[in-house]
């Protein structure tokens, strides 16, 4: 008792987020009972008042009932939800997190695993390899947690025979090897009796490794995030006082004062002025992996949650489609073709899964064919489509930014982590795009100080469909009543840019036609004006790739028909039928103040909701 | 400042930082002791310095009167905008602890508190709870659901992984959010002590050889033997102990805290 007093009166150096994982009952709340028990790091009485309670009630006493803390478990005998507990050897602090292995609650064994740096996967010694031995160890893969050693527990029940547990050796690592998940090493134990815990075991002289205790000694702290390039996901943008503070948790790499910073997707620039913190002296001039800072910029551009940060020469991949392995874990399966909100880091975006590649079921690792749900608890390989852009990474480059959950309703319902990004239609304009305003000279006049004196922001109004006299007519009453309301605007024209630009394309160069006309209005929109577009000769997919070029500025698609049809995706506004034009100048104009371009408040000050 | 403390510091930051950009009406409990106080401390780091959500207490009218001091004075020295709350019929009809603690505890600090809560609508609520403290709080989520009585459903807690938290709900229901359930009783003090966090002084012997070491009601709430007279001492104190930190609470005899928590007790 002596030495371990000593030993928790060592300063704790390192602290180690473990779980211990494993089809249910096959002993993992007796491991960590056991392991307390016999280090002696209960608190005083706790294994008295239990042993009593066990007596009073006339039922064998169990290690496992030091924390199953529900009444509901005790009397079932099984661990309904995770349980953290410290446990504190020789300078480290371990967080040991002791996770359900029933398959019910496969969603709270991943709630613990999800923050595990390792893991002690068991198996029992009788009952061998289990189907949630395998879906555990497949999950443990998926979650990141590469560092796993396997306890073949009850080993007191097969007569502590070395060619059982060379068996299940054998088979399990066979297993884990298809994952490419290489365990640090397998333990043959006894939890109930003590056996290879925290002492050595006399009765198991063939076994020369490590105890439980050893092994998570043996365990290796993560390394660090702060070598990689810089990931900042912005958390939330405040305005206490004067400044504009960008709050966020660093997910890779280093900030520091004057670094030039481009936000994804938006590709808008900007350079770190501060790094902002309370009640830290001296005041930091920079920020690193992992910690919850807050930057000042020093120009007044417009960024919000969901942005990354990174330094330009290497940033996140953008794209809107991508594929990933994802598990399920919602009350209702997932399903090709239906919305669901992917939140990636801060950012949320609606989005749907294109394709279901395979199921994959965990217990063998083959694969049921193409189909068009994923049940609840089974991981897929999946195509997913995004409705915005979306800035990501993949999922073996940076850990934070190359995973993201599905919320279906309520519920966190899915997690994936990205494999593959796709190139959709967008991708190479997408590409100019970034090249090109990354590398934008910029004035000392920003889009904030033009907003303030023109009274708006830019934005790009984009008419399509009906005969093309309807929406000349409709561009010129809309430019006419906006410039009359002191608004900036610009009717831009398709055709006058083909009858001067465009004089060196021939009629097949369309796509080159839609490039120009992109770029072109790029440069009024920088100007601060609001362009008015009737663009007769581009099909819907030019337009996707106007917008593409003008992102992240604001766009109003507005689709007229003679007759009531379906309008393209992605449409804000549509009419059919007979035109009152005025009414529908009204709705653009309606439009536009509720998109905050024609914001009344703009050059006031920003409203802050706080109270004291 | 240790790099683990560095770390509960980011994260409980992070929790906090979602919490106000997810729920309009956001509220933070606040019981004056050392947990609530370093939860307090932490969202003005979280903040800058400004705790831009009302911060409630409870006030059972068993509270330990120089903690309603202490309470009163940095609510003016931080500018906190402070809502109390009180079962105030339960006490006009003589409730107390003589008629059963858990019955106390349900009608003057869970029913006080979800009557606060309907009253003033609040869809988010801080606690302080910390995993280490008892075994039902170990089981919890940093953001926790509650149904439309107030009532936790343990069997169906949402998953929470890769920081992203359950931060829709239905209508009528709330969430409680819980940035310190990774810390430690040490932990507080390792970071009460580095930051230099003001705590009230019923955590120190005074020379009589006791302290408070959690602290409640004052019926329900006793000293413990310790020659503890700061910080510093306090944290020696805890690196050798093997007594249980709420051992001085009564509620949590039996089963009281997992009943107790089942219908909404924090």
């Amino acid at each position: 008792m002596l030495s371990t007093l000593n030993t928790r009166a060592a300063r704790a150096q390192e602290h180690l987020n473990i779980v211990i994982v494993g089809h249910v009952d096959h002993g993992k709340s007796t491991l960590l009972g056991r392991l307390f028990a016999d280090t002696g790091s209960l608190p005083e009485g706790k294994l008295e008042k239990v042993r009593g309670i066990c007596e009073r009630q006339g039922k064998e006493f169990e290690y496992a009932f030091l924390f199953d803390a529900f009444l509901e478990e005790q009397e079932q005998g099984i661990t309904i939800d995770t349980a953290r507990t410290f446990f504190q050897w020789k300078d480290r602090q371990y967080i040991i997190i002791d996770a359900p292995g029933h398959k019910e609650f496969l969603k709270n064994m991943i709630s613990g695993a999800a923050r595990a740096e390792a893991a002690l996967l068991l198996i029992d010694a009788q009952e061998g390899v289990k189907e949630q031995s395998k879906k555990h160890g497949y999950l443990l893969s998926l979650l990141g947690v590469r560092q796993v050693a396997v306890v073949v527990n009850k080993m007191d029940l097969v007569g502590y025979r070395q060619d059982v547990f060379e068996a299940i050796e054998k088979e399990y690592r066979a297993f884990l090897t298809q994952l490419k998940v290489s365990p640090e090493r397998f333990v043959p134990v006894s939890a109930k009796l003590g056996e290879n815990i925290a002492t050595r075991s006399r009765v198991m002289p063939w076994y020369t490794g490590p105890t439980v205790l050893d092994t998570l000694g043996l365990f290796r702290k993560e390394t660090e995030r702060e070598h990689q390039p810089l990931r900042f996901p912005v958390q939330d943008v405040y305005k206490f006082d004067a400044r504009r503070i960008l709050a966020g948790r660093i997910a890779a790499g280093l900030v520091k004062v004057g670094d030039r910073l481009v936000f994804s997707p938006s590709n808008k620039t900007a350079n770190v002025k501060s790094i902002e913190a309370f009640n830290v002296e001296p005041v930091p001039t920079q920020a690193k992996a992992g910690q919850s800072t807050g930057i000042t910029l020093d120009e007044q551009i417009f960024v919000e949650r969901g942005e990354i940060a990174s330094y330009p020469d290497a940033a996140p991949l953008v794209s809107t489609v991508f594929r990933c392995n994802l598990f399920w874990m919602g009350r209702r399966p997932l399903e090709t073709g239906k919305r669901y909100a992917l939140r990636l880091a801060t950012r949320e975006v609606e989005c749907e899964v294109e394709t279901i590649h395979r199921i994959i079921d965990a217990g063998d690792l083959d694969a049921r064919q193409t189909q068009t749900t994923v049940g609840k608890n089974e991981v897929a390989e999946l195509t997913i489509r995004t409705k915005l852009p979306l800035a990501f990474d993949l999922y073996s480059d940076f850990e934070a930014t190359g995973r993201f959950v599905l919320v279906d309703q309520y519920d966190v319902s899915g997690g994936g982590i990205i494999t593959e990004s796709v190139r959709d239609a967008q991708t190479v304009l997408r590409e100019e795009a970034r090249r090109r305003d990354i590398a934008w000279v910029k004035g000392d006049v920003g889009p904030d100080d033009r907003a303030r004196h023109y009274g708006h922001r830019a934005a790009l109004i984009l008419l399509t469909g009906g005969p093309p006299s309807d929406k000349s007519f409709l561009a010129r009453r809309l430019e006419v009543r906006l410039v009359a309301d002191s608004r900036h605007t610009y009717l831009l024209d398709g055709g006058n840019l083909r009858r001067g630009l465009d004089t060196d394309l021939a009629e097949e160069d369309g796509a080159e036609m839609v490039r120009r006309f992109g770029e072109v209005a790029r440069l009024l929109i920088d100007t601060g004006l609001i362009v008015v577009s009737t663009t007769n000769t581009f099909g819907r997919i030019d337009h996707q790739a106007i917008q593409t070029l003008v992102h992240p500025t604001p766009v109003v698609t507005v689709h007229l028909s003679k007759t009531q049809e379906t309008s393209p995706p992605s449409t804000d506004l549509a009419f059919a039928g007979p035109k009152d034009f005025e009414t529908i100048v009204d709705r653009i104009i309606a439009e536009l103040k509720q998109r905050g371009v024609l914001a009344q408040a703009i050059g006031a000050k920003q409203q802050f909701h706080y109270s004291i | 400042m240790n790099a683990h403390l560095r770390q509960l510091e980011d994260q409980s930051v992070y929790i906090f930082r979602e919490a106000y950009k997810h729920f309009e009406n956001l509220a933070m409990l606040w019981s004056m002791g050392k947990d609530s106080t370093v939860l307090l401390w932490l969202a003005r780091k979280a903040f800058l310095g400004h705790v831009p959500f009302p911060l409630i207490h409870v006030d059972t009218s068993y509270k330990i009167p120089a903690m309603i001091e202490y309470r009163d004075r940095f609510a003016r020295e931080w500018r906190l905008n402070l809502v109390i709350g009180q079962n105030t019929e339960a006490l006009k009809n003589g409730m107390n602890p003589g008629l059963g603690r858990v019955e106390c505890c349900t009608a003057l600090k869970t029913n006080g508190l979800k009557n606060l809560l309907a009253e003033k609508g609040y869809t988010g609520v801080i606690l302080g709870v910390r995993a280490d403290e008892e075994g039902t709080r170990a089981k919890e989520r940093y953001f926790s659901p509650r149904d439309k009585h107030g009532d936790w459903d343990f069997r169906e807690q949402p998953p929470e992984l890769w920081d992203q938290f359950k931060t829709a709900f239905p209508q009528g229901t709330h969430i409680r959010i819980h940035p310190l359930l990774d810390w430690t009783e040490i932990n507080i003090w390792e970071y009460i002590k580095a930051e230099n966090i003001p705590i009230i002084d019923l955590y120190f012997d005074k020379g009589e050889g006791t302290r408070y070491r959690s602290l409640g009601c004052a019926p329900c709430t006793f000293p413990i033997k310790s020659k503890a007279k700061n910080v510093d001492d306090i944290i020696e104190e805890l690196r050798h102990t093997t007594v249980a930190e709420r051992s001085g609470r009564a509620q949590d005899e039996g089963r009281g805290m997992e009943l107790l928590r089942k219908d909404g007790y924090m």
